[in-house]
């Protein structure tokens, strides 16, 4: 059991106000906050060993070098890859997949296809219509049901000895619905075909295996998981990475310059162009370590109550209904009350102190298909209670009264 | 009125309101009173996407004036559509391009005309600008 007061005094920006209420942060799915040892690991970096990183032969630069790639085996360790070097550093989810579909379009051909699903990010979907666009290779979508859930008889449908790359998240960002995506990596990898899996919000609830998953991509953000925003990470197999030419050119990716010809450095620098977010990827590992200390099963354990309580108190409200109802859920409820716009009920409960997400989630194909122009969102962290759902419920019904 | 008479006098009624609650409910008021926009004016072209709430808006010349009607699917920001139009609406074009926005801060709706609300009202009043500047340049030919 986790004692959720200890691990709220962790979070200093807890105990602020907001328009004069102390804050309630149900936005977690659009970042999470950072507990004290994260925001004093990023101040000790730039204190005692700012330094360029895989260069310099003095001191300073190889203690930087170390704590850097420390931290890349930490991550490789966290998410189970097979070598470090499968474990590249990005600024975040967008950078990872962006840097995979830039990859493959020296693989599709026209006619090829890719596979995305209904329940994408937009992240998870432009870069791959561009790739289309580029490539003349065809997008197709996996459709959901009622509920947001991936209707998998139809996935089996698509999927074909065109299919070169598939592409879905592990957690819904809008409906919070965990995808059964170890199944769909086996059934893409029996038409040959590759599988991209954005993590973005599955990183803070549940440590990915990629291993077990066999998922050729893993992408996920730092900033989501108590460590800094700027930080990511791209999971890729060792033959995918070798496979896949380099996405940025520049200085620390290479092995050799002449005018003539370029080499390229190994893995993984070579997709490494630059000097990156140091501070920020050494700090990315003070989280994983913070949140292995706090222990995955403990946070599941503290979401889902979180999870049921809310389920449970919002549903009271008369006319409200949660988009989102697998049995498989991250601790999200999307929802809306009828004839009322989202963004009334979120500028509302903002004035009493809770910080929501409202709008389409920068998902608007999910929106389209239940014909609403967004939902709102509260996503809960390990750190938050059930006594601020209580808050919010009682601020969505006053909102309620007030708007109808 | 001119322009910042009548922003003035918001300014005095919203002076009545202790807290935010009751402006709010005087905004709702004020979205739910809104003279209904003419269907045939809710077009895509009269449409500025916010990403989360949409405002529709149409500005038609009247003599030498501009009246402007708006419509939107959230009733907040209704509200201050209803605020604006009755700040711009029926005003020469070259008053309405030299106006202020200034009110909306003092009656305390500031975050409402922030970027990030991205509810279609800093479009709007852009769009109030521009039909003032069309119009402008148009009878000047």
């Amino acid at each position: 059991m986790l004692d959720i007061q200890k691990i709220r005094a962790d979070f200093p920006i807890l105990s602020e106000k907001v328009n004069g209420k102390p804050l309630i942060y149900f936005d977690n799915g659009a970042t999470s906050q950072k507990p004290q040892v994260v925001i004093d690991a990023e101040a000790k970096y730039y204190q005692e060993i700012n330094a360029n990183i895989h260069r310099g032969v003095h001191t300073l630069s190889q203690l930087a070098t170390d704590a850097y790639e420390i931290s890349r085996v930490k991550l490789q360790h966290h998410i189970n890859a097979k070598f470090s070097h499968e474990v590249l550093f990005t600024s975040g989810t967008t950078h990872g997949i962006n840097l995979v579909a830039n990859g493959f379009a020296s693989i599709l051909k026209p006619g090829d296809e890719v596979l995305v699903s209904s329940l994408e990010h937009h992240s998870n979907i432009v870069p791959w219509q561009m790739l289309c666009e580029k490539t003349g290779a065809v997008l197709k979508v996996i459709p959901i049901n009622q509920e947001g859930e991936l209707i998998i008889s139809e996935y089996e449908l698509l999927l074909s000895e065109k299919t070169k790359i598939v592409t879905v998240n592990h957690i819904s960002n809008a409906l919070g619905v965990i995808n059964p995506v170890k199944e769909m990596i086996a059934k893409a990898h029996a038409v040959g075909a590759a599988v991209l899996i954005d993590g973005a919000q599955a990183v803070p609830h549940l440590k990915p295996d990629v291993q077990d998953l066999d998922c050729d991509f893993y992408a996920f953000s730092g900033h989501k998981m108590c460590g800094p925003t700027g930080t990511g990470i791209l999971y890729g197999k060792e033959a995918w990475l070798n496979k896949l030419p380099p996405y940025q050119g520049g200085g620390e990716m290479i092995k050799e310059v002449t005018f003539e010809k370029t080499t390229y450095a190994d893995l993984p620098h070579k997709f490494e162009a630059g000097t990156p977010n140091i501070a920020g990827g050494i700090v990315l590992g003070t989280a994983v370590d913070y949140l292995n200390e706090v222990g995955f099963g403990n946070i599941q354990l503290q979401e889902k109550k979180l999870l049921e309580h809310a389920t449970k108190r919002l549903l009271e409200i008369e006319g409200l209904r949660i988009y989102g109802n697998g049995k498989n859920k991250a601790s999200v409820v999307s929802f809306n009350i009828d004839g009322i716009h989202p963004y009334d009920i979120g500028s509302i409960i903002d004035k009493l102190g809770i910080a929501v997400r409202t709008g389409h989630h920068c998902a608007q194909p999910i929106m389209n298909f239940f014909c609403i122009p967004g939902t709102i969102r509260a996503s809960f962290s390990f750190y938050n209670t059930k006594e601020e759902i209580d808050v919010m419920v009682e601020a969505v019904k006053k909102a309620k009264t007030m708007l109808s | 009125m001119t322009i910042k008479e009548i922003q003035d006098e918001i300014i005095d009624e919203f002076s009545m309101f202790d807290d935010w609650m009751q402006r709010y409910e005087y905004i709702i008021e004020l979205g739910k009173s809104l003279p209904l926009i003419n269907e045939e004016y809710k077009t895509d072209d009269n449409l500025i996407k916010g990403c989360q709430s949409k405002v529709w808006l149409q500005g038609e010349q009247n003599d030498d004036k501009i009246v402007f009607t708006a419509d939107s699917d959230a009733i907040l920001t209704k509200g201050i559509i209803a605020i604006l139009i009755r700040a711009f609406s029926n005003q020469k074009a070259s008053d309405i391009i030299n106006a202020d926005t200034q009110f909306i801060d003092e009656i305390g709706l500031k975050e409402h005309l922030s970027a990030t609300r991205a509810n279609g009202l800093v479009s709007m009043i852009k769009n109030i600008k521009m039909y003032a500047l069309a119009f402008d340049a148009k009878n000047k030919n």
